[in-house]
């Protein structure tokens, strides 16, 4: 068969089954994916520990199963490993009733375990390696500037392209392990000096520091999956990334990202390549998008309300994307004091903080008296996906309260502002 | 009766009910209900498309500028594809983006799916087939609206 795409004597060995039909199966796949978008080559990958998407058992996705399956028993794997998506289980920290329980157990989740022994058998790092923030120091999956990745999660990938200056396509689900498995990726789009051109210039005019998410989320809307130059946040957000800006940015890249299709953004003497080649990036025809108080509130404004008329919170999910410790120790002090204030030992509504395992365990070694009282409030705190929790029949009528614009956007959770969910969680609303 | 020309990504040869999607198709939102529920139809459960939402797209000629969302959004064609509940057409008036493109390679190769896909058909395209509208599509990527 012939390919558009030029293959080095190694690639197409592979693809003509040199290594075995599922090995050439999975080069197919990339090769034919590539060629859509006319790579004319594929290119190693040089940060060899990937990071999945797909965490969960679910046991609709049966052609995931089937093709974990095909890909273990031809002796397939990552060789550089993997870490993943969060679980979306935890019946320790986010209890359920038991017919919830059995909705899970039975009809949801019911291949979570078999699942996670394909992946651990696919090159998954460890049992605890199952985190949307792959890239923070605690879990460790962090490329260098100018890495070539086979990941997915677009949350991390946006990260990974735009904080980390490292080069990620958006790619789906099981492409991710794929180009893991050969060590290969198609060379196209963000992973191309041209792709990682900007095409729309983003003025932020506001009179106080954007709410990361509705920022991101304004700009994923507008942009769709172009690479935006985002102006003045120097202001708000310095010249230096800080724990402090990578929390800010994880959260704006994951609303950019979900609420649009964005792989990369720069910002301006801010992020890596900004900083290195500034405006230069951007593309001599691109579009221009203002955004001050107005046109935030205007697209806050513009959420859908899933909640029946009249309903309050019952529930609160922080961490999608999944806490940093910095973010971890905040949340937990703020809602302290603001139980305090109100009078309250336990919070108002069931609440529930979501960080990654490593994370956890640094806030309960390190900080381990302000763990325990955090708990004490009633918290729960646990490293899964609060959108897996969602999804499922039984908690569509459960009025959920989120600062999360991702888990906004793909449960009936209900978006509030920081400030405003406090209020939730300590009863002044 | 208005044709346009695309770049075919999967061949195959359609005619059927149109349903238009002016903005991106947020693939996980619009699928995950009606898949997660094993249902014989995807009615689309993306809250922030006013165009889908609740609405019927099983065996339908999905017409959208681009999908967006979660990075699952491959995998998610690949299921629907499998349990052959999804669009029977996907039209992109815009170059397909990278995780359609995934779902799209994944179910024909891996499922043997039948899924149709065409892109690049242009802004105009979007302008003028409405949802309801019959079309066509041709095995070399002409998609004629024939009702508008």
């Amino acid at each position: 068969m012939e390919y558009k795409m030029k293959l080095t004597d190694a690639q197409r060995a592979v693809l003509d089954g040199a290594e075995g039909e599922v090995k050439a199966k999975v080069m197919l796949t990339l090769v034919k994916f590539g060629e859509i978008f006319g790579a004319e080559k594929m290119v190693p990958v040089t940060h060899a520990c990937g990071h999945l998407v797909t965490s969960f058992g679910i046991g609709l996705l049966k052609p995931l199963f089937r093709t974990m399956d095909e890909l273990i028993d031809a002796g397939l794997k990552a060789e550089g490993g993997f870490t993943v998506d969060p679980r979306p289980l935890d019946y320790e920290n986010v209890k359920c009733n038991p017919l919830l329980k059995l909705v899970f157990n039975k009809f949801m989740y019911s291949e979570q375990a078999r699942y996670e022994e394909q992946l651990l058998k696919a090159g998954l790092v460890d049992r605890d390696a199952f985190s949307c923030t792959c890239y923070l120091k605690e879990t460790g999956n962090i490329p260098k500037k100018g890495d070539v990745l086979s990941w997915a999660e677009s949350s991390a990938v946006v990260y990974a392209n735009s904080v980390l200056g490292a080069r990620c396509n958006r790619n789906s689900g099981m492409l991710d392990l794929f180009g893991s498995i050969v060590g290969c990726v198609p060379y196209f789009g963000l992973l191309t000096d041209e792709g990682r051109k900007a095409t729309w210039k983003v003025y932020v005019k506001t009179s106080t520091k954007p709410e990361a998410q509705i920022l991101g989320s304004a700009i994923g809307m507008k942009v769709m999956e172009d690479v935006p130059y985002v102006y003045g946040m120097e202001k708000w957000l310095g010249e230096e990334i800080t724990p402090e800006t990578e929390a800010y940015l994880k959260d704006f890249g994951a609303a950019t990202a979900s609420n649009g299709a964005v792989g990369l953004y720069h910002i301006d003497k801010l992020t890596p390549e900004a900083k290195e080649a500034g405006e230069s990036l951007i593309t001599g025809d691109a579009k221009t998008y203002v955004i001050d108080d107005a046109e935030l509130e205007r697209v806050y404004g513009s959420y859908p309300n899933m909640w029946k008329e009249g309903a309050k919170a019952k529930l609160v999910f922080i961490g999608c994307p999944h806490l940093t410790y910095g973010q971890l120790v905040g949340w937990s002090e703020s809602v302290l004091k603001a139980l305090k204030d109100n009078g309250l030992k336990k919070t108002a509504v069931r609440t529930v903080f979501c960080s990654s395992p490593a994370v956890i365990a640094k806030f309960k070694a390190d900080n381990a008296e302000l763990y325990a009282k955090i708990k004490t409030a009633g918290v729960g705190i646990t490293g899964i996906c609060p959108l897996m929790y969602t999804n499922n029949p039984l908690t569509k009528t459960t009025p959920i309260a989120t600062n999360s614009n991702k888990l906004r956007t793909y449960s009936v959770a209900r978006y509030f502002k920081d400030a405003d969910i406090l209020k939730i969680v300590s009863g002044e609303a | 009766m208005k044709q346009f020309k695309g770049r075919v990504i999967a061949a195959g040869e359609f005619e059927g009910e149109a349903i238009v999607s002016h903005g991106g198709v947020n693939t996980l939102a619009t699928f995950q209900k009606s898949a997660m529920a094993n249902k014989k139809e995807v009615v689309a459960s993306d809250q922030n498309n006013p165009d889908l939402f609740g609405k019927n797209i099983t065996g339908r000629a999905l017409c959208l500028p681009i999908t967006i969302g979660s990075t699952t959004g491959g995998l998610v064609i690949q299921t629907v594809c499998s349990m052959k509940i999804n669009p029977k057409c996907f039209l992109f008036s815009e170059h397909i983006d990278s995780l359609a493109a995934s779902g799209i390679v994944l179910a024909r190769i891996w499922e043997d799916s039948d899924v149709i896909a065409v892109d690049n058909l242009g802004k105009e395209f979007l302008e003028c087939v409405k949802t309801g509208d019959r079309v066509r599509v041709a095995q070399d990527g002409t998609v004629t609206v024939l009702s508008d």
